[in-house]
Order: structure tokens, then sequence, then C-alpha cells
């Protein structure tokens, strides 16, 4: 072997070295890409060895090896795109196309006064002093390798703005579709919320065609103080895909954020969602729905920081596996010396449909003030038989009372979502992994 | 309506009843009394199809048919009924959801379509006024948060709205005050009819009062050790089942 392949870890920094040479940005930004390919070059791909990677094996992802798409050719024509519109919903919906925004599935509308919606790469040209004071200021200085890639060859996303005082009543839709094999997707989405200032953002990723390609994504949200975002992560990538998001959130004085991790498809997923209580009053809440049916994996890392007192969390997330999925939780909180008052709740509960199925949930609690309040349950179970036969003895059907329990399962979290026509999405997603083979048949006695 | 024929069941290895045979004819009201641990839920739960349990002998004949080999929605769309000693809480699932699918799947069934929204509301309604229920509770998860009173309730309620040919009571009246006690009671006195038949699995001869037997049996060691009329009952009252009751030694 004379001339060995060069690994993945060396092809991603060649890549963001021939990038960061040829392109002319302001300083900053420079400077943020540098220390990103400076961590990426330290850490490369997580590995096994790691505490925090030891359910979740990304090497699949190493050695396949995907690339950034070039950005010059024509955009795929997607006729099926108005799929995955959410029907019934009206407001802006910002569309990219393998990554590359899409000016002619994209509808931004009127917005009031004071709110931006719009592509990333435009506001760097448009409003640097705003992102400068905002891009990359919420990520945490030793995050991962995967948050390292995304930092250092940012190229797109959605930005959304909203100025003091200003509501946005639409939900904006943010839709990534896939359509090419092989890609390396790097969404990068900031959304800043002044104070006083409301919005809903869905963030939603998809694809077209069953091939395989990798969506790492980062998503920074800045709730300013008194502020309420709801944010909706809305993953339904094809069962060849991988998925890697972070989504990290600083939550100032009094404002109120609300999470939905919806993750319906992808073949190996991971998530790390951080929220960090950075001032008094803040609220976040996070709640999950996860549905991991044969051979897909998901993985949840939860990492909600008190670092001010008199703050409220709650977290609620529920998963569903069958066949042979596999899902992984780990919810860390922590509250800091200084945060006293805090009221932390954490719930994580799996749902076995079969002998296969395996859920590793693990609740992390560091607590160093004393005068709080933080509770915390983990569940791994199966179908409760009392429940079975009680509604078997009613003259449902074995199967009907199986999809039932389990819909009734799913429902505790769905019941959160207050946008219907998600709601109605999801339900739906839910009984296709129903109907699957392994799903309800493999059923312990 | 139902043959019982030496019928043996046990769970995890150990047998619990050891030869029961019983008759029940259509209009009947059989009661079975027994003391803790005699075998009465088993038989309630054996008859009802519930797998824990296995047959090791005899038969079960339910209107003609081998019950033994249907399952559990097999036996309740052919029209047995068990309200539960201790009704299961689902969350997540509506009452009235519950109601409606367990309506719809023995009409279907039957042969009949299923009831329209505004019919089926109507009679829901009609029969949440048989056993004095809110109304709100139709809306709440099935059993979740319900009082032990508002549980036995409910399940006369479903016993009301799928009207079975067998219903099968296990303790349908232990817990309960007495005010709640009367009002299962006319649910069950207003359901009775010529082609229904009742088994009432109680530990106290109280119910007895108020829904009077036709047959009481009395179950001791997983044995029927005496049956007779209503005036059995109230001798096990007098004088308790070591009294009243001899146990026959199994073979």
């Amino acid at each position: 072997m004379n001339n060995p392949t060069p690994d993945t870890t060396t092809r991603y920094l060649n890549v963001m070295r021939t990038r960061n040479s040829a392109a002319r940005e302001a300083t900053w930004l420079r400077a943020l890409r540098q220390s990103a390919v400076e961590r990426f070059a330290e850490t490369g791909f997580p590995m096994l060895q790691e505490e925090d990677w030891k359910y979740t094996d990304v090497r699949p992802i190493e050695r396949a090896a995907f690339m950034p798409l070039p950005q010059d050719a024509a955009l795929p024509a997607v006729p099926t795109a108005g799929q995955f519109r959410l029907d019934g919903l009206s407001g802006p919906r910002v569309v990219f196309i393998d990554g590359r925004f899409s000016a002619s599935l994209s509808a931004v509308g009127p917005l009031p006064e004071g709110a931006t919606v719009t592509t990333l790469a435009d506001a760097l040209n448009s409003q640097p002093q705003v992102l400068e004071a905002h891009l990359g200021r919420y990520l945490p200085a030793d995050g991962h390798g995967f948050a390292a890639l995304n930092t250092a060859l940012l190229a797109d996303g959605a930005f959304i703005h909203l100025g003091a005082g200003t509501r946005l009543e639409q939900p904006i839709h943010v839709l990534y579709l896939t359509t090419a094999g092989a890609a390396l997707l790097l969404p990068r989405n900031l959304i800043i919320a002044e104070r006083d200032s409301e919005v809903t953002i869905i963030e939603h990723y998809a694809a077209v065609g069953d091939m395989a390609y990798f969506t790492n994504s980062l998503t920074e949200i800045f709730a300013g103080d008194n502020s309420t975002v709801e944010h909706y992560r809305v993953q339904e990538e094809n069962r060849a895909a991988f998925h890697v998001s972070g989504v990290h959130v600083q939550i100032n004085r009094s404002s109120r954020v609300i999470s939905h991790a919806l993750d319906l498809g992808g073949r190996l997923v991971r998530n790390d969602l951080r929220a960090v209580l950075a001032d008094t009053g803040g609220e976040c809440h996070l709640n999950g729905l996860y549905f991991a049916a044969d051979r897909q994996h998901i993985d949840n890392h939860t990492h909600i920081d008190h670092a001010q007192p008199h703050c409220t969390s709650r977290e609620f997330y529920r998963g569903v596996l069958s066949g042979r999925g596999r899902a992984v939780f780990r919810g860390r909180i922590v509250v800091r010396p200084d945060a006293q008052k805090s009221d932390a709740r954490q719930v994580n509960n799996n749902l076995l449909l079969s002998r296969d199925a395996e859920a590793d949930s693990q609740p992390q609690l560091e607590i160093y003030a004393d005068d709080v309040m933080c509770s915390h349950g983990a569940t791994v179970g199966q179908l409760d038989e009392d429940a079975l036969f009680y509604l078997r003895t009613r003259a449902l059907g074995d199967a009907e009372a199986r999809d039932l329990l389990t819909y009734a399962f799913a429902r505790e979290v769905l019941d959160r979502v207050r946008l219907a026509p998600l709601r109605v999405r999801v339900e739906h997603r839910l009984a296709a992994a129903l109907r699957e083979r392994g799903a309800l048949h493999e059923v312990h006695p | 309506m139902l043959t019982i024929t030496d019928l043996h069941a046990s769970c995890d290895g150990k047998e619990i009843l050891r030869g029961i045979d019983l008759q029940i004819n259509a209009g009947e009201v059989h009661a079975i009394m027994g003391p803790n641990g005699s075998g009465k839920s088993t038989l309630a739960n054996v008859l009802a199809g519930r797998e824990r349990y296995q047959v090791t002998r005899g038969a079960v004949i339910y209107r003609d048919a081998d019950l033994l080999q249907m399952s559990p929605e097999e036996r309740a769309r052919a029209g047995v009924f068990l309200a539960f000693q201790y009704p299961v809480e689902i969350p997540g699932v509506s009452n009235i959801y519950l109601l409606k699918a367990a309506l719809n799947a023995v009409r279907k069934s039957r042969g009949e379509p299923e009831l329209d929204a505004m019919d089926f509301l109507a009679l829901v309604k009609d029969r949440l006024q048989l056993v004095a229920m809110k109304e709100e509770l139709l809306y709440r998860s099935v059993n979740e948060s319900f009082s032990g009173g508002e549980k036995k309730r409910n399940e006369i309620l479903q016993m009301a709205v799928l009207t079975p040919h067998l219903a099968i009571l296990d303790e349908t009246d232990s817990g309960l005050d007495i005010d709640a006690l009367q009002v299962v009671a006319s649910g069950v006195n207003a359901l009775r009819s010529p082609d229904r038949a009742f088994l009432l699995i109680t530990h106290y001869q109280r119910l007895l009062d108020y829904v009077v037997p036709d047959v009481v049996h009395v179950l001791v060691g997983g044995q029927i050790v005496k049956s007779g009329d209503r005036s059995l009952a109230l001798e096990l009252e007098r004088q308790g089942y070591v009294g009243v009751a001899q146990p026959s030694t199994s073979v």
C-alpha cells in the first residue's frame, strides 16, 4: 500500500483548508472557522471509548466519507416537494434542497416589522454585525468533532431574527430536503429572539429517495429577556441516512424556550441538545419523541445547565422501539452552586415492542446548590400485560390493543405538540412504523 | 348458556381449580362465594381467557362452543363479559374511545353495522344514568385516577353498553360503600333478562341483599363444596365457611 487513501478526518481537513484559503471573509468569521478546523484536527470523529459516545458507533459515518456537494451545479427539480409541506400552516417557508436555498420552493411572505426570515448566507452579507455578535457564541468550546465540522464548513441555513417586541404568530417552516446520495450536508441555523419577542420554528429534515447521505446540522438559539421561542426539530430522514444534530440554546432572564424533538427516521441518529438557563426566571421545556424501528439507532443527549437561580426545566422524552431498534437517552442536568431555587424535572420512558429492541436510559444529575427541587425518572419496559388483557376482554383484537396502547404511550408527548398538522403527521408516521413487519408480531408473549 | 365440567386450572405450576362443575342457564343469576384463596378470581380469569392460567383438565362449553379454544377477544365478541376486581388504568386512551371501539367490535362480530356518533352518544348517555356516573368521566383516560367506586361503576357501564349474554362480576362489590353498592346492584338488576346470565363472584353476602341470586355455590380449595338457594348465603354469613363447607379431598 504505497498510496493509502487518506482517512476521512484528513480528507475533511483538506477540504476545510482548501476552502479557507480561497475564501474572502470577515476576520471574525475566518477566526471562527479556524478554531473549528483546529478543534476538528484535535478531536476527529468521536470514538466509542469516549463516555458520551459509548453506545453510538459513528464509524459507519467515517467509513462512508460523505463529501460536500459542489455549490455551483443547478438545483434538482423536486416534483414531490409538496409532500413535505405541513398543510394547514401558512407561515413563512424556507426550503433547502441538498443544503442549498431554493427560492422557488420557499415563500417567506409579508412579515411584521422587526422580523427577518432569510438564509444565513444572505444574512452574512446583509447584517454582518448581528452575525458576528451571535454566530458560534452559544457553542461550548469543548464541542465534539461533528460540531467543529459544521462550523468549519458552514455555508447556509436559516437565519431568523425577531427584533425587540416582535411577535410572529405563524410558525416558520424550515425544510431541508435531500435528494443526492453520498452527500455531506451541513445546515447551520441561527435564531435570535430579542427581548419580549415571540416565535415558533419548525426545523424539518427529510429526503426524496432511499440513498445514503449525512446531515450534520447545528442550530443556535438566543432567547432574549422575556421572549418565548418554540422550536420543533422534525427528523424524518430516510432509513439509510445518518443524522447528527446540535441544538444550542441560551435562555435569558424570564424567557421561555419550548423544544420538541421528533425523531422518526434515519439509520443512525445522534442529537445533542444543550440549554443554558443563563439568567434568573428562565424556563425550558424539552419534549422528545422517537421511534426506532428495525435497525434504526437514535441517540438523544440533552444537557440542561441551571447556571442561575430561580429557573425551571421540564424534560419529557419518550421512545417507541420495534424490531432491532435501538435508542439511547442521556439526560444531563447541572445545577450550579449559585443556582438556588432551581426546579428541574426529567422523565424518559422507553417502550420496547420487540424482543430485540434495546434502550439505554441514563439520567445524570449534577447538583451543586442546596436549595433546589430536582427529580428524574427513567423506564424501559414492554406494553402492560394487564392493560392488554383488559382491552382484549373488551373485544379489541390483540394487534389492535397493542397499537392502541402504543399510541396512548406516544400521545402523552404528542399532546404537547400544539401544531395540529405536525401532530397528525407524526401520528401517521407512528401508524406506518407499527404496520412494519417485526413491529407487532414479535412482541413478548 | 355455560357448562363447566371437571375444570382444573393452575398458575405458575400451582393447581388452583381442582375440578369445578357448574351449569348456568339463560336468565339465571349464580353467586359463587368463598374465602380468600379459594379460586374465585382464578375461575373468573379462566373464563375470560387470561393466558397466565393453564387449564389442565376439563371442559367449558358456552352456547354450544368450546370456550377454552377462544381468545379473550373472541369470547368478548361472543358475549362474555368480565367485570374486573381491579379495573386497569390506561393512560392516554379515553374512556369513550374504548367504549366505542369495544361496542363496534362486538357489533361487527354480530354482523351489525357500526353505530354512528350520534346514536352511540345517545346510548352511552342513557346507560350512564343507570350507573349514576358523571359524564365527565367518559372523556378521561380509562380508569385513570378514578376512585374505587368510579372504577366499579365504569365496569358496569361497559357491561350495560356491551349487553353481554354472560356477565361475570369478579368481586365488583368489594371496597364499595353502601351507596355505590346499591348503584352497582341496580345496574345488574336492570340488565337481568331471560336471555342473559350472571355469575357473581363475591366474598360477602352483602351484594346478595340487593341482587337476589337463583343459585349460590360455595367454593373452597378450588372445588364447589356446596350449592343451594339464597338461604345458603345467609347461612354462610352466620356460620362462616368452615361451618358450612367440609372441603372434600381431591383425588
